[in-house]
């Protein structure tokens, strides 16, 4: 019973640990003034990393799921003589949900597991080290720019979805199950609010966004440098984070559009 | 050579960015340009009741869209909800004696102004109000009333 | 101002991980402008050594004077400063792979000084020039082999002409020709440019054939030191066993636990 009880207590100031070291390495990371010493470059590398390089996976499932949406939709609405809300219904659910949810769930698997081989694999060949010899600042010339690039690249990525994602509810919808392409659009138009629903949409993408980005790069300065250490970290970053969007999901919902 | 790549590809993708945030903006919320440079005039209608009309729905002539409503408030002295349009300029054929009725899309669709032309020559201006309306049908007062009437005939 | 005859000295110098003691109360002295080699098995805190001494870990009990001053109470941007007067050669070279071998040579002179881009890339042509590399400057660190990786890595280590270059486990893994190769430029590097160097190293042939004076370590604690002869020399049983581990190749240094516990048994005996 107090072996458990002990075993309770050290996982907890394990996590509280964790945490802890998590925090501040996102505090030393993005405290203190930009160094232009490493220049822009750096950003640029990791946006075209992080972002350019997430962008197929994004497209192809942002179409497929907006597909998906508007066929699922439109075999219920039909039965209410409905389907003219199609538009409606989609495009909330995209903006407000599934946009920046699976965005950055996708996010989290496509980059967010690559930063954190990346960094793993860079404390593992001592490149870390080597940095600190040399006298610059790890967190700063590899955790600063993959932190900004994963914070800016993942509102990006969010919008990418919805707009492919509306496309093929577009193709699906109006193309496909002849639903009006006026009545389609106008009522879209109608229901979603531009502050309540875009720029809510905007604003949870980009939470997810550093949450993201902030887990996979700890993870990664965290891994035990051996090729066990990586992998088990780069297995934590996808399920943390993944974690970690849906529940911050929950509570910004019901922050932004809960009961009043 | 190949941080020029990089610098291209990060640029599209920025540009991708904001071409998708501008789609939504005004393809989807339905943010016009028009709306943003006011070639719109004020209209307003009293009606008994707007159950469920609300800001941003659409203002219909004959089915198409004129306008928008931008508020509901009360009207202290009558207490009657008042409605504000906006009204596009071009629409510039609606009559003094025209009828303004609260409707709705469907049976599970959202509510809208429908606005009947009449035949008077008179045309409605800036900060104009429409006299003559139809509040929104409730549907449970209308099934109240079958009820009623149903048992008052037994 | 007198220099202090020695770069680096610890004093009572203890660092645990966890339960585990890693180094035990170690006084080592490296003599200026000397090649200085810790020898010793795998596991037995050497690299451990080297990181205390460029701060890279902090220590858990004892004094680190490099040049006189402890650098174990130093702030952290004190310590960067400090560490430009060190260099240090890493066991997997730890270029940066992001960086062409040309890049990552230049890295430091970017970092630390202003000047011109001519006179950085004289710099580094020369710096390359002197590990045989400087055909290979456009290439990225992937595309070179392990013995031409951990020679660029070195070019880099020594761009900022350091006082202190510390080597960890330079001839580890490398043919026999490019560790004739390193041992010559590990012994020209030092004359030429009268630097200090600790190599911290289980391959007792080579270090033996550069060093100046030699410490033994096991488990943390220096079972011997001396001149390479006195060393080769040593009465001391574990230190003449590990010595004498050569004839059988460096396959029993890498797995010596067994090894060891096999030499305290026949101690007792």
């Amino acid at each position: 019973m107090l072996t458990y009880l002990q075993q309770l207590g050290r996982t907890g100031l394990d996590v509280a640990a964790g945490f802890g070291r998590a925090g501040i390495l996102l505090a030393q990371a993005l405290w203190g003034p930009p160094d232009w010493r490493y220049g822009p470059g750096l950003l640029l590398r990791q946006l075209h990393f992080v972002g350019v390089y997430s962008l197929v996976i994004i497209v192809v499932s942002g179409v497929l799921i907006g597909m998906v949406l508007a066929l699922q939709g439109y075999t219920v609405l039909v039965r209410f003589g409905a389907e003219s809300a199609l538009g409606q219904m989609v495009s909330l659910t995209l903006l407000r949900e599934l946009g920046p949810v699976v965005a950055a769930l996708l996010f989290a698997g496509r980059a967010g597991s690559a930063l954190t081989a990346e960094i793993g694999l860079m404390k593992a060949t001592e490149q870390l080290a080597a940095m600190e010899m040399i006298g610059v600042d790890p967190l700063r010339r590899v955790a600063r720019p993959r932190l900004w690039a994963g914070i800016l690249a993942m509102p990006i990525l969010a919008q990418v979805f919805n707009m492919v994602a509306i496309l093929g509810a577009v193709a699906v919808g109006v193309s496909w199950l002849d639903v009006d392409a006026g009545s389609f659009w106008s009522n879209m138009q109608a229901s979603v609010q531009l502050r309540e629903d875009v720029l809510n949409g905007v604003i949870k993408a980009f939470a997810f966004g550093v949450v993201v980005t902030w887990i996979a790069v700890f993870e990664g300065f965290d891994a035990d440098p051996t090729p066990e250490g990586i992998s088990t970290a780069t297995t934590r970053t996808v399920v943390y984070s993944s974690l970690a969007v849906l529940a911050m999901d929950f509570l910004l919902t019901a922050i932004m559009f809960g009961v009043d | 050579m190949q941080s020029r790549n990089i610098e291209i590809s990060v640029g599209a993708f920025i540009l991708l960015g904001i071409v998708a945030i501008s789609f939504l903006v005004i393809q989807i919320s339905g943010l016009s340009f028009e709306d943003a440079r006011r070639d719109t005039y004020k209209l307003s209608a009293q009606f008994n009741t707007v159950a469920g009309l609300t800001p941003r729905a659409k203002v219909m002539v004959a089915g198409v869209s004129i306008g928008r409503v931008t508020a509901i408030h009360i009207d202290p002295i009558s207490v009657r909800a008042v409605v504000d349009m906006a009204i596009d300029k071009k629409a510039d054929y609606l009559t003094t004696d025209s009828i303004a009725s609260i409707k709705t899309a469907g049976v599970l669709g959202e509510q809208y102004v429908s606005i009947a032309v009449g035949g008077s020559e008179d045309i409605l201006k800036e900060g104009d109000t429409i006299k003559d309306t139809q509040s929104a049908m409730i549907l449970e007062d209308l099934i109240g009333k079958f009820v009623t009437n149903f048992s008052d005939k037994k | 101002m007198a220099m202090p005859q020695n770069l680096v000295e610890t004093r009572d110098l203890s660092f645990s991980r966890g339960q585990r003691l890693i180094l035990d109360s170690l006084d080592i002295h490296i003599p200026r402008g000397k090649i200085t080699a810790i020898l010793g098995p795998s596991g037995c805190g050497k690299t451990t050594l080297l990181r205390l001494i460029s701060s890279q870990l902090r220590a858990d009990r004892g004094t680190i004077l490099f040049d006189g001053t402890d650098i174990t109470r130093l702030h952290r941007k004190e310590l960067f400063a400090l560490r430009e007067r060190m260099g240090m050669l890493f066991q997997s070279g730890a270029l940066f792979t992001d960086l062409s071998v040309y890049e990552n040579v230049a890295f430091p002179l970017r970092l630390h000084t202003d000047l011109p881009e001519s006179m950085i890339r004289d710099l580094v042509l020369m710096k390359l020039h002197a590990v045989g590399l400087r055909g290979a400057r456009d290439l990225m660190p992937a595309e070179l082999s392990g013995g031409m990786a951990r020679r660029a890595a070195l070019a880099r280590a020594i761009i900022l002409d350091p006082e202190l270059i510390m080597y960890d486990e330079p001839f580890v893994g490398q043919d026999p020709i490019f560790a004739g190769v390193l041992r010559d430029l590990i012994r020209r590097i030092n004359r030429a440019m009268g630097c200090t160097c600790i190599i911290v190293s289980h391959d007792i042939a080579e270090t033996l054939s550069i060093s100046d004076y030699i410490y033994v370590l096991t488990e943390g604690r220096i079972i011997g030191q001396g001149t390479p002869d006195s060393v080769r020399n040593s009465k001391d049983a574990r230190v003449s066993q590990f010595l004498q581990g050569l004839p059988d190749g460096p396959v029993p240094f890498h797995y010596p636990a067994p090894e060891y516990h096999h030499d305290l048994q026949m101690e007792k005996v």
